[in-house]
């Protein structure tokens, strides 16, 4: 068999440092649009396992216990000059895809949860998960054009959130707006990070 | 449908997908052998080794190993060979197995570290 082609390692000199953040809310925030604001689009297929109502349906005996069907998302790249690449990933809406959250999650920046005060209880499934996994978020508040606007403070209560979390207005269909919300999050990691470094010397 | 002798008329285009069903290029097997735990966004790169004697790459393997002349994180060889995420580790895992390619971990700890987050702070800064 023929391998010439594929001879000879990789040119180490071109490893990108990769780092990702998640894109978090209820269906239909505008997840899809802030990612698509900033960032290149690009399809990812992936799979879900299959319900039990579908088992019977599709006849998977024999293959694996673990039957999937290929679902289809999107996920956003933005890459820098210094061989960094930053991935968005919008996490699914839906109830029936959240098994790939963990796969998502596993060694994140953080989160961006969006949140729409016209449907403020959509967000809270994602409040709930990221505050049981530990990982760091922010709320980015995506101002609807017509929908009411409200104090932060009053949103904080609303969402019963602790008071170092930051709450952070956006339009996902602004760049720069965009560009400020994950901002916002990078440096609320950062602080967390020297705020427990200094509280462990200290 | 049309008559066809199998071959001439196609009764599927290209917006028909594959016709072969994603596992059938891993033979069935839904995790990868030897249990490599593989990133979305870790990076995987060729190493220029050749395989065992018993090891005949698919046309998927080569794919993969052509894409990853550069190294190439895990997310975007599975976007650009176009295969579900499951079947591409299947994938990896064999060629991993071989020695054929290797992980160059972007991270090797669960939360990306300091110097990481500064690169990023920076970027987007400069966006």
């Amino acid at each position: 068999m023929d391998l010439n082609h594929f001879d000879g390692a990789a040119d180490e000199a071109g490893v990108p440092s990769t780092a990702k953040i998640l894109i978090a809310g209820g269906f239909g925030v505008g997840k899809t649009t802030l990612v698509g604001t900033i960032s290149e689009i690009r399809p990812l297929r992936t799979e879900e396992p299959l319900s039990d109502r579908s088992v019977g349906v599709d006849d998977t005996q024999g293959l694996s216990a673990k039957a999937t069907t290929t679902v289809a998302m999107d996920f956003g790249r933005i890459s820098f000059q210094s061989q960094l690449v930053l991935y968005l990933f919008g996490t699914p809406g839906q109830e029936r895809f959240w098994f790939m959250w963990d796969d998502l999650a596993v060694g994140a920046i953080g989160a961006v949860i969006m949140a729409d005060t016209r449907r403020i209880a959509d967000c809270f499934a994602s409040i709930d998960y990221f505050e049981r996994s530990g990982a760091p978020f922010i709320i980015a508040v995506n101002c609807f054009d017509g929908a009411p606007r409200f104090e932060q403070e009053d949103i904080r209560i609303a969402l019963t959130l602790s008071p170092e979390v930051p709450i952070v207005m956006c339009d996902a269909r602004n760049r720069d707006s965009v560009k400020k919300v994950l901002i916002s999050l990078v440096r609320y990691v950062m602080n967390n990070r020297s705020r427990a470094s200094q509280a462990a010397l200290g | 449908m049309t008559s066809h002798d199998g071959y001439g008329e196609r009764w599927f285009d290209d917006e028909a997908g594959p016709v072969v069903r994603p596992y059938a290029v891993t033979k069935g097997r839904t995790l990868p052998n030897g249990g490599a735990s593989l990133g979305l966004i870790d990076v995987v790169a060729t190493t220029g080794e050749r395989p065992s004697e018993h090891f005949r790459p698919g046309p998927e393997h080569r794919r993969i190993l052509g894409v990853c002349r550069r190294p190439t994180p895990i997310v975007d060889l599975t976007s650009e060979i176009d295969l579900p995420l499951g079947v591409v580790r299947v994938l990896l895992g064999d060629l991993l197995g071989e020695g054929m390619l290797r992980i160059i971990s972007a991270q090797r700890q669960q939360v990306p570290d300091e110097r990481l987050l500064r690169m990023v702070l920076d970027g987007l800064e400069s966006l």
